[in-house]
């Protein structure tokens, strides 16, 4: 983050503004990523009115980044009647697509709106092993024809690379396309639970030999042996920092008017269709129970080696059963990154010992022969 | 002396926090923060009214400033923020491009 844009964010979490906030405008997608948290059925999307009326509402509660997202942005016939009106409204609008359906028609339209950014999902360069993260053959294609068009506009694209075991071999061949289309690039280990609560999506992620591989990756991370340091003892201020900007200064809205601290996090916390978009922000006790949580308040990660640069997330760790707890994932990016499991990997090794229970043997008949598991 | 009109480049993305504007430009993503006095100028700058009336009307009235001074310091700040193209500055007054007419909020 830039200087001035810390100071900016200083200023909007003391000043209780929501600055940035993600707003999903369906679910419905034109690919089906074998990774998705999403059920990609329309369940009752906001109406065009509501949507507009919900700009309106997020612009005088001073929301200054707004990211389109879904679900395929594209989907919805009224996509650019919506941009245009976030962008009258002037948003700094930033877009989430799989950019299947812009053509250089699409493209120009961006640039007359002026939209900041347009981030477009790719997993490698190989259609191989795109289209089957995608399950649509022809995706990876249409996406690289879409940034080429975007990019002839002279639009801002940043290219988002989900790692998984799937496509771990293939990062550095992304980073090669991207440099090639004169993009940015971004890479993120991170795998998210679908938002039912089913962890199964879980199983693609990279194991923890791949994201010690990652993080080993002086192209990637810089300096390896700053970035894999073990963090030294946390000191006051950052026991009384918050863990990160999900309801302090960021929120998501789902296409049906629900609103939570961040898509990762789905804690309800009200809905625009019954209450105002800056009540449900200013007053909701769920969101003023997230607002309320310092690193000092997280039992687990208080006491733990990395609490001063972990990653954590609350949102993983809310769908994990507590948002006060730890979130594994990022346990394990901590221990991927520097060789020392978490307080949470250690506290676990403990349980999982004591439920092993090896009872002596007794010399008796009948008598059991062999350990048991209490 | 000839009038200068001022008018919001519709292409910049803008909020106004605690009365001063955050505005990224459109041209290169650079976020800028203007001062209650710059914050005054860009909300005047609609394009039809001049840089004395917005200096008059809305500088003068609420900050104690010499006019002549005013209206020099409002003219410089107009230029830069032109430089950055977060303005539009013309001898002419300017229409207002739509659709995205540069409501701001």
């Amino acid at each position: 983050m830039s200087g001035l844009l810390e100071e900016v964010a200083a200023k909007a979490l003391r000043l209780n503004v929501p600055l940035n906030v993600q707003l999903d405008l369906t679910y419905r997608c034109n690919e089906r990523c074998v990774h998705c948290y999403l059920d990609h059925d329309d369940h009752g999307e906001m109406t065009t009115a509501e949507i507009k009326h919900l700009l309106e509402e997020m612009a005088d509660a001073g929301v200054f980044i707004l990211t389109l997202s879904g679900g395929e942005i594209f989907l919805r016939k009224d996509f650019f009647e919506i941009l245009e009106h976030a962008r009258r409204l002037m948003f700094c609008v930033k877009l989430k697509t799989n950019a299947v359906l812009i053509r250089e028609q699409e493209a120009a339209r961006l640039l007359d709106l002026g939209v900041e950014s347009v981030q477009i999902s790719i997993y490698s360069h190989r259609p191989q092993v795109h289209d089957a993260i995608t399950l649509v053959p022809g995706s990876l294609k249409r996406s690289l024809d879409a940034i080429r068009f975007l990019k002839s506009q002279g639009l801002k694209v940043i290219i988002a690379n989900v790692l998984m075991t799937e496509n771990m071999s293939d990062y550095t061949g992304v980073r090669a396309l991207a440099t090639e289309l004169g993009v940015e690039c971004t890479l993120d280990p991170t795998v998210t639970p679908m938002m039912d609560g089913n962890r199964s999506t879980l199983n693609l992620g990279v194991d923890q030999n791949q994201l010690r591989q990652v993080f080993r990756d002086a192209s990637l991370v810089g300096d390896v042996d700053e970035f894999c340091a073990i963090p030294a003892e946390p000191g006051e201020s950052e026991l009384e920092a918050t863990p990160c900007s999900a309801g302090h200064t960021a929120c998501y809205v789902s296409p049906y008017g629900e609103v939570f601290p961040c898509v990762q996090f789905p804690f309800p916390t009200g809905n625009v269709r019954r209450q105002r978009f800056v009540d449900i922000w200013r007053h909701s006790d769920q969101m003023n129970e997230v607002r309320s949580i310092r690193v000092k308040d997280l039992a687990t990660c208080t006491s733990c080696t990395h609490v001063s640069n972990c990653t954590r997330c609350p949102g993983l760790a809310y769908m994990e059963g507590n948002m006060r707890g730890p979130s594994s994932q990022d346990c394990e990016k901590s221990f991927a990154r520097t060789g020392v499991p978490s307080a949470n990997m250690l506290a676990k090794k403990r349980v999982a010992a004591n439920l092993v229970q090896i009872r002596a043997i007794s010399a008796s008949p009948g008598a059991p022969v062999s350990g048991a598991i209490a | 002396m000839t009038k200068l009109y001022v008018a919001r480049n519709p292409r910049v993305a803008a909020r106004s926090l605690d009365g001063e504007m955050m505005i990224m430009s459109g041209r290169d993503s650079t976020l800028f923060t203007l001062n209650k006095t710059a914050t005054i100028l860009w909300q005047s700058a609609d394009g039809h009214t001049s840089l004395d009336e917005i200096v008059e009307q809305r500088i003068c009235s609420e900050f104690a400033v010499e006019p002549a001074m005013a209206l020099q310091d409002a003219e410089t700040l107009a230029r830069e923020l032109a430089s950055h193209e977060i303005l539009n500055i013309s001898e002419q007054p300017i229409a207002q491009k739509t659709p995205v007419d540069g409501e701001s909020r």
